[in-house]
């Protein structure tokens, strides 16, 4: 970044200080809200809102490196707020959850990703690493008790720290005297060295939370409220991502699909429950789904029908159900999805789509659920202003109409998108109107 | 060809797994032919491509195709060692790798599955490849086509860092190169400079069968 850059950069910051300093943050909270509220309700709001979402723009646009970002949390919460000023977006989803958790990973020693500084470069997004953690023939018990399979299990494959956690016994068939018994298992060194480290782990992550809840009050002191508030999975995912990998469960599709089923029951209730237990005392009810296996080309229409969509419907009304938003972004294109996905209550829940044709979306789905989205990544990467303003303009004048749309990219603020297409972009809604 | 050959086309080009092997099984077990097997296999991958192409396969079933295709393989590997094996005569060579920073590879492991059934040569690098490691590559077999693979936002600079790499190393005119992988499109293709980007693993096979005369 050239000097010439930076000075532009002060200069832009210093005007949005200049009027949001002028205005009421408390009345600017309220539009945001109530923005963002009419256009999840369905109703059109008195301009089409934005959400701030990224994964290490912040650090490329402000120059510290993406494993400060991991580390750091304290200037991780200064850079955003020099942004979040700066664009002006009418939500903010909380950095920190996303891109803050290094040491916690660190103490943990967690096998499922590689970060910034620890696997990948100081300067590259953290990356999961898509693997069997889970064998086929070890469904059965997962079904049976999946949280001793998860404790005993799978934590000891995917975090050094849990690898005594293997000796646990197991608690749902124990009680009275045989439980007595079983708490012989906590006199085993090795676990009581697993403790002390978990909690020191533990202690890590109150901090960073610590951080990250005086980030978000100072961003609602500010004016701006929480654009999502917890991350909840597809019951596919969950064993697609986190227990079978991408292959094993493509195969489980064919070899083990009753096992497969059954084990996604399992995991509803789960996946529920923990969305609704986080938020009960927050003031911000979405809940981020990311999509991941069940796009188009990843299986058939058939398979979407019968292993994934079902099952993440029933997620997405138990959300519902207790007052929660489910935020999903459906990933990469969708399109062969959009009727089978319009089978939800109407204005209750927003639809992000990463690829899949939001004009195409919209006929599909108007009127039945708010659409986010979508100005590509290669344009915000490598495009040039104008043609970020003329796709945001298309975007907010055809997708807008009538109500239900959210600006946004593809996948938030790419890492590497030029500064001047994110002010594009941001500046857009203040521009145009549906 | 007889019922068995075409039954256990039949068998493999449906998922019907157990009883493709089975079926394979059977065929050597009679003294079928061990090159034949092969062949059958190859027959049944064709018309697994074609329906991938059509829309009525998806990823799944390519992966359960190379499961299948992998176990006959085994099966039939001891039977044919004590044969002078003939050099099947390839279609031609594609080097392939995800390109530095990237760590994924299933979109990968999947064009270089098709592009191998396909009749291709593919010298797959792997993930994270350095630039050096491409031009060198490239410069050593001179392949009529390289492919890369990326899935992260950061591939785009990675990509386009590898092409200028091959063209200080006046490589670029020697070889096509395409392009795939999450976000890719073409605005990307032209950022890169790229010859062509492909959607999935069939638009590579097609990409190659135009770029190199059979």
């Amino acid at each position: 970044m050239g000097p010439a850059h930076s000075r532009q950069q002060r200069e832009n910051t210093m005007s949005a200080t200049a009027i949001s300093s002028s205005e009421d943050p408390e009345r600017l909270y309220n539009e945001r809200e109530q923005r963002l509220n009419d256009a999840i309700a369905l109703r059109e709001p008195d301009r089409v809102p934005i959400i701030y979402y990224t994964m290490f723009w912040h650090a490329t646009y402000t120059g510290m490196t993406f494993k400060e970002s991991m580390y750091n949390y304290e200037r991780l919460s200064e850079v955003t707020k020099r942004i979040v000023l700066e664009l002006q977006p009418d939500a903010i989803a909380p950095p920190h959850w996303l891109n803050s958790f290094g040491p916690t990973l660190e103490l943990i020693g967690y096998r499922q990703l590689q970060w910034p500084g620890h696997g990948v470069e100081e300067n590259h997004s953290y990356q999961y690493l898509d693997r069997e953690y889970m064998k086929p023939e070890e469904y059965d018990d997962f079904i049976n008790d999946p949280t001793w399979f998860i404790m005993t299990r799978f934590l000891p494959r995917i975090g050094d720290v849990f690898a005594p956690l293997a000796k646990l016994p197991q608690f749902a068939s124990v009680q009275h005297l045989r439980l007595v018994q079983s708490v012989r298992a906590f006199g085993d060194p090795e676990l009581q060295a697993a403790f002390a480290k978990l909690a020191r782990a533990g202690q890590e992550m109150e901090r960073m939370s610590q951080c990250a809840g005086a980030f978000v009050k100072e961003m609602k002191a500010l004016g701006f409220p929480l654009g999502q508030a917890f991350t909840a999975p597809a019951p596919y995912d969950y064993f697609a991502d986190y227990l079978r990998g991408s292959k094993g469960i493509m195969l489980d599709l064919f070899r083990h699909k009753d096992k497969l089923l059954e084990a996604m029951e399992r995991v509803i209730p789960l996946i529920v429950n923990s969305a609704i237990q986080t938020l009960r005392d927050r003031p911000c009810k979405i809940v981020f789904m990311p999509m991941h296996w069940g796009l188009d080309g990843f299986m058939s229409p058939a398979q979407f029908k019968t292993f994934f969509w079902p099952q993440l419907r029933r997620v997405m009304m138990g959300l519902i159900d207790a007052g929660l938003t489910p935020l999903v972004l459906w990933e990469g294109n969708c399109t062969s999805r959009l009727e089978t996905i319009a089978d939800i209550p109407r204005a209750k829940a927003v639809y992000w789509f990463e690829r899949t044709d939001l004009k195409l979306a919209k006929k599909v789905l108007g009127g039945i659920v708010c659409l986010k989205g979508n100005v590509p990544v290669s344009l915000l990467n490598t495009g040039a202003p104008d043609e970020v303003r003329a796709c945001c303009r298309d975007l907010i004048e055809t997708v807008g109409k009538g109500g239900g749309f959210i600006l946004d990219g593809a996948i938030g603020i790419p890492d590497e998108a030029k500064p001047e297409n994110v002010r594009a972009m941001y500046r857009s809604v203040h521009e145009f109107h549906s | 060809m007889t019922q068995a050959s075409a039954k256990l086309i039949e068998a493999i080009a449906d998922m019907r797994e157990d009883e493709a092997l089975a079926l394979a099984r059977e065929f050597l077990d009679a003294g079928g032919d061990p090159k034949e097997a092969l062949d059958i296999c190859r027959k049944a991958m064709d018309i697994v491509g074609r329906r991938f192409e059509q829309g009525e396969y998806f990823l799944p079933e390519l992966m359960l195709a190379g499961e299948m295709l992998a176990q006959i393989s085994a099966m039939v590997k001891p039977l044919l060692a004590n044969q002078t094996q003939e050099e099947v005569k390839s279609a031609g060579t594609v080097v392939i790798g995800t390109v530095h920073g990237d760590l994924h590879d299933i979109g990968k492991n999947i064009v270089v599955f098709m592009l191998e059934v396909s009749g291709y040569k593919v010298v797959d690098l792997g993930i994270d490849v350095p630039v050096a490691k491409f031009v060198e590559k490239v410069s050593e077999l001179q392949p009529p086509v390289l492919g890369l693979s990326g899935f992260l936002t950061l591939a785009f600079d990675s990509m386009k860092e590898t092409i200028e790499g091959l063209a200080a190393a006046g490589l670029r005119d020697t070889v096509k190169i395409m392009i795939g992988g999450g976000q890719i499109d073409e605005a990307v293709r032209a950022y890169t400079g790229a010859d062509a980007f492909g959607g999935n693993a069939m638009a590579a096979v097609s990409l190659c069968r135009q770029w190199i005369a059979q």
